[in-house]
């Protein structure tokens, strides 16, 4: 799926990174426990998370995680948003909520990692 | 040649956390190491510095580039490990409410540090500190 369309099936805005460089993503995998997603074998998925903190972006940078959709309107501080630019992934909000964002982007043909 | 990195870590400092993964990681990306196990090596050192930022006051991590093998020792002034075999069990952990809020603390960090190395030891004195030696074949 194009980050487009996960763009306009959660109505979601892009807060940092390029669209123009962003893969394809394929499946997606939701979480609040970046420890969690430290012990993923997939990496190039989007994350769908309510975790609004720094910590969250160091995690996808070191496993490697390139689309992170930050779910019910939790905002992203500037430090989150300027640490996003440089790691290079695409930072996403969306007023949806986990649940909703799953049920849709589930609905739409992105697989699940288990 | 052999190359070495030092990094101190701070216990408690949660905005600092990764940032010496991190840079590692660069590092271990210009030395053409592949990218899974850049990642397996990524992983046990992020995990690492969390746990001393998580439950330990202060930390040294330095890692050896050889050709072949990543070596990494994570040693630092803290509480210590009471039992070692508990605290390596998937699910135990003694985080604060904090570091839960973090988005860690599930007692998943030594786990998955053992998961991803190719060797690993731990040493801990109850009162003085924890030491985490591993290697991981590249
Ligand atoms: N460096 C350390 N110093 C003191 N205790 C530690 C250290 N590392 C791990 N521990 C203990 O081992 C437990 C399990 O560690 P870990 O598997 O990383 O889970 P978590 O950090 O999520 O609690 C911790 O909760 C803590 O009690
Ligand atoms: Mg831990």
């Amino acid at each position: 799926m194009k980050i487009e369309k996960i763009i306009e099936l959660t109505a979601a805005r892009v807060v940092a990174g390029s669209l123009k460089t962003a893969p394809e993503i394929t499946k997606a995998f939701s979480s609040d426990l970046m420890s969690d997603v430290l012990t993923l074998d997939h990496h190039d998925i989007v994350l769908i998370t309510g975790l609004a903190n720094i910590q969250l972006l160091r995690t996808v940078e070191i496993a490697d995680v390139p689309v992170v959709l930050l779910c019910r309107n939790k905002t992203a501080t500037p430090e989150m948003i300027e640490l996003a630019n440089e790691i290079g992934i695409v930072f996403l909000e969306t007023p949806f909520s986990i649940f909703r964002a799953g049920g849709i982007l589930y609905e739409n043909g992105l697989k699940p990692l288990y | 040649m052999a190359e070495i990195l030092e990094f101190d870590i701070t216990g408690g400092d949660f905005i600092q956390a990764g940032k010496a993964s991190s840079k590692i990681k660069k590092k271990l990306k210009q030395l053409n190491i592949d990218s899974l196990a850049v990642k397996r090596i990524v992983v046990a050192i992020y995990e690492a510095e969390l746990n001393v930022v998580a439950h330990a006051s202060s930390g040294k991590l330095t890692v050896v580039f050889e050709p072949g093998v990543v070596i990494v020792t994570v040693s630092d002034s803290g509480p210590g490990i009471e039992n070692i075999g508990q605290a390596m069990e998937a699910g135990f952990s003694t985080a604060s409410k904090k570091v839960r809020e973090m988005g860690f603390g599930a007692g998943m960090g030594l786990p998955n540090i053992k998961k991803n190395t190719d060797e690993l030891v731990i040493e801990s004195k109850v009162g003085e500190g924890t030491t985490l030696r591993f290697k991981v074949y590249c």
